[in-house]
């Protein structure tokens, strides 16, 4: 596909009054959206702006409700991503497409027109691959690789279609900031080679390092369009998420008190043959701070906040303390009762049932730590609805949850709202020591900052928190301490206030260095 | 002919619908459809089998019939899971008690009668050597068709386009459908093959086993030939292994209970899935390599959301 046809300065993509209704919701509405030849076009938004909605539809995964798609001036209908290929429209999808189960080159295949065999793919793949500097190696399995590998194959999947446009779904939501540089670099040489890069995230930094202009969504509608080196960050989070995002406060001082939750020597081996295994982790939180684990995805935090939880408990009991006391070989339901408060990371079908009311999910988390107050009738254990409730709306109220109704089903609630409640369930208890793994993943920024304030509160009045976290902006803003996790290890812990970006950086990736391909895979 | 011989061959007669059927529900499973009703479609292959053959006189023609019978029952299981996205294993239960329902009901008025024995075909040159030659080159055509099938679906399960097509459904259908690939049109086709040949291995069992109807003579074969699937990982060549593995266990354990070893019956009988169950345990004990071949979306309903 060539771009002769367009003149310089016209667009190579034009959206015109783009709209899609799910059921009465409109998701996007009347989206305007002009893609110039050779630009990083930005697409910003919050969760659930609309974003993912928009970029379906342009490869062809979504068919729109109403409006027009111009594909170098002339409308086109993309009925398919096959369709969207054809036209020169590439996707890097946010959750990866991948087969965890296939080699490299079988994933890649599956995306290619048919009648090019295996081995013909597998070379072009890894030629073009060193040409942009994204080293695969085409025999591996999917489900051996890290995250940022798992990434290069979506691109180099998309760049063998020689496409004139390149969408990105939040691509660096996953990257190391170094791995990110390397991303950066890639897209500057598409960009030199007269290509087109639609660049969708959040994060405002990058998008005013590496992108030409800019497109603001917020509620499904264009709410700006900008150049964004000309704006500042906050002129660019106005845009976003309409008003003003409230910063957390870490005023005040915390006063360190003695270790609530300590971790000794902690080995878990590898549940699962793509699991993670903990190696000799070791950690301490003292009363008053807040111990921000940071770490690329999949580098073991899925497994050690089963460890410390007792999800999964381990053999060794000395191996986790909870306030002095060895709590290793124990269930959840122990260490709740010894005064700690646990928020596993998937929200739905984890944390709460979605189906069930906020109220019993309100009983099923706190049935046995609130005993007296939850239920009645000594061993036959009758639901209290009253004090049940009671308790509910008191947690909403505290975290301003907005819900529909009374008492609905968790599922009903956005993912700020739920994830709100969630926490706020443990926090109604003042827990000693709070472990929370990813407390703002894929929340609104009101959301989130809620949720960070109430973190740092926590551990203002005395209680020990440790945070999970693959968001730095986060950690930055709620811990004391961090330590960061690599490969199921974890470094030592820092002040928080001695470290940087960079560093941290370091930490995740220069522990285990880059994968080399080649040498890993000899065969 | 030697007492070897003839257990041997025994032995290869029992292998066969195992082999069969279990390598259609493999094809099946590939693709992310648990179809629970390999009992049903097998015993409706057998009792079609016959009829045909009794109308015509042609055993061949019974085959075809069984075939045919096989993947059209299964399109009905195809209809209910994939285009009304009823459950996978309601649906497939429901078609075994369907089966074997229908298939009484057809072969009412063959019970009793004389069937025809598919011919054996021998392989020039082949057929004259040796112990070997009567064994596996002087057999039937489904025979043949087994490991013809067997080999055919290795290749084409991991060597061609479409096969990597069905892996890639199994293991992600979101994701393959995100890609363009038509999921329920390969689902429907992957279904109809797996109905096919288990309607194939109920025509061995009217046709060769024992040529002749007799009500739920599939015996169970449906539900080994399930368990042989996954516990061969998902890889024909295990299931050729586990099925001949399995045929060799219950023949030899019915000699033995012929010669009164004094052993208990009940145990020996017992013998053939024990033995099939730890062998196969065992050499699945690469727990990594048994992640990578599991069809993740196995038996997960899948509805595209356009």
């Amino acid at each position: 596909m060539s771009v002769a046809g367009a003149s310089a300065g016209s667009p190579l993509l034009a959206v015109r009054n783009l709209t899609k209704l799910f059921g009465t919701f409109a998701a996007c509405n009347g989206i305007d959206l002009d893609i110039r030849p050779g630009e990083i076009h930005a697409l910003l938004g919050e969760n659930g702006a609309g974003k993912s909605t928009l970029v379906k539809m342009l490869f062809g995964v979504l068919a729109p409700t109403a409006g027009e798609i111009l594909w170098l001036g002339a409308p086109v209908s993309i009925a398919s991503p096959g369709a969207a290929r054809r036209l020169g429209i590439g996707m890097v999808f946010q959750h990866f497409s991948l087969f965890e189960a296939l080699t490299v080159a079988e994933n890649i295949a599956l995306s290619l027109p048919p009648g090019i065999s295996l081995a013909r793919v597998a070379e072009e793949a890894a030629r073009l691959s060193h040409a942009y500097g994204l080293p695969l190696d085409p025999k591996a399995h999917v489900a051996d690789l890290s995250v940022g590998e798992r990434q290069r194959i979506e691109i180099v999947r998309a760049l063998l279609q020689d496409p004139q446009l390149i969408i990105l779904d939040e691509p660096t939501s996953v990257l190391t900031p170094q791995e990110a540089d390397r991303l950066f670099e890639t897209l500057a040489k598409l960009k030199g080679e007269g290509r087109s890069v639609l660049y969708i995230s959040h994060r405002l930094e990058e998008v005013q390092r590496i992108c030409d202009r800019a497109t603001v969504l917020r509620h499904g509608k264009v709410t700006g369009a900008c150049d964004p080196r000309q704006e500042t960050p906050a002129s660019l989070a106005r845009m976003m998420v309409g008003s003003d995002v409230a910063a957390v406060s870490a005023e005040g001082t915390n006063t360190k008190g003695e270790v609530l939750l300590e971790a000794r020597d902690l080995d878990v081996a590898a549940r699962t043959p793509f699991a993670v295994s903990l190696k000799n982790v070791s950690l301490k939180v003292h009363g008053g701070e807040v111990l921000a684990i940071a770490g690329v995805a999949g580098n073991g935090q899925g497994e050690l906040f089963d460890a410390l939880s007792g999800e999964y408990p381990v053999s060794k009991g000395e191996a986790v303390l909870i306030r002095s006391r060895p709590v290793g070989s124990l269930g959840i339901t122990a260490r709740r009762l010894m005064g700690a408060g646990f928020v596993p990371e998937e929200r739905h079908g984890h944390a709460a049932v979605p189906a069930m009311s906020l109220s019993d999910n309100l009983v099923l988390a706190r049935s046995q730590s609130d005993r007296r107050a939850f239920l009645g009738g000594g061993v036959l254990g009758i639901i209290k609805s009253a004090a049940v409730h009671m308790a509910a709306k008191r947690i909403s109220a505290a975290m301003d949850v907005r819900k529909s109704g009374e008492d609905p089903p968790a599922g009903s609630l956005s993912g700020g709202n739920l994830q709100k409640f969630i926490v706020g369930r443990e926090l109604d208890r003042q827990p000693a020591v709070l472990i929370v793994n990813q407390p703002t993943w894929g929340v609104d920024a009101g959301a989130a900052s809620r949720i960070r304030q109430a973190l740092v509160d926590l551990a203002r009045s005395g209680s020990a928190v440790l945070v999970i976290s693959q968001d730095l902006d986060e950690i930055f803003e709620v811990a004391t301490e961090i330590a960061v996790i690599s490969e199921g290890r974890l470094s030592d812990a820092y002040p928080a206030r001695a470290l940087t970006r960079e560093k941290i950086g370091l930490l995740m990736g220069g522990m285990h260095g880059e994968r080399v391909p080649e040498a890993a895979h000899a065969h | 002919m030697g007492i070897v011989e003839a257990i041997l061959l025994t032995v290869i007669t029992a292998a066969t619908p195992l082999v069969l059927a279990a390598l259609g529900e493999l094809v099946t499973e590939r693709a992310g459809v648990l179809n629970l009703g390999v009992e049903g479609m097998m015993i409706m292959g057998a009792v079609l089998a016959f009829a045909a053959t009794h109308a015509t006189g042609s055993p061949y023609l019974g085959i075809l019939a069984g075939i045919g019978g096989g993947a059209l029952f299964s399109l009905l299981f195809g209809f209910l899971t994939l285009t009304l996205v009823a459950n996978q294993v309601a649906t497939g239960l429901a078609l075994t008690i369907l089966g074997l329902g229908i298939s009484g009901q057809i072969g009412e008025a063959y019970v009793g009668m004389s069937g025809t024995k598919l011919p054996q075909i021998a392989i020039p040159l082949l057929s004259d050597i040796p112990f070997v030659g009567p064994l596996l080159f002087r057999q039937d055509l489904i025979f043949y068709l087994s490991i013809a099938l067997v080999i055919g679906v290795n290749w084409f399960l991991f060597k061609s386009r479409t096969g990597l097509k069905i892996r890639a459904i199994g293991d992600n259908h979101a994701s393959a459908h995100a890609l363009g690939i038509g999921v329920i049109r390969i689902r429907y086709l992957a279904v109809m093959f797996g109905g096919a040949c288990a309607g194939l291995a109920g025509a061995q069992l009217s046709l060769v086993y024992t040529p002749q109807w007799v009500e739920n003579m599939s015996a169970g074969r449906g539900w080994i030939a399930l368990a042989l699937v996954v516990f061969a990982s998902w890889r024909p060549w295990r299931v050729l292994a586990g099925g001949y593995l399995f045929g060799a266990v219950s023949i030899s354990q019915l000699h033995a209970q012929a010669l009164g070893l004094g052993i208990p019956s009940q145990f020996l009988s017992a013998l053939p899935y024990a033995a099939t169950v730890v062998v196969l345990v065992l050499i699945s004990h690469n727990r990594r390599t048994t992640l990578i071949n599991t069809p993740a979306s196995l038996g997960k309903p899948f509805v595209p959301d356009r």
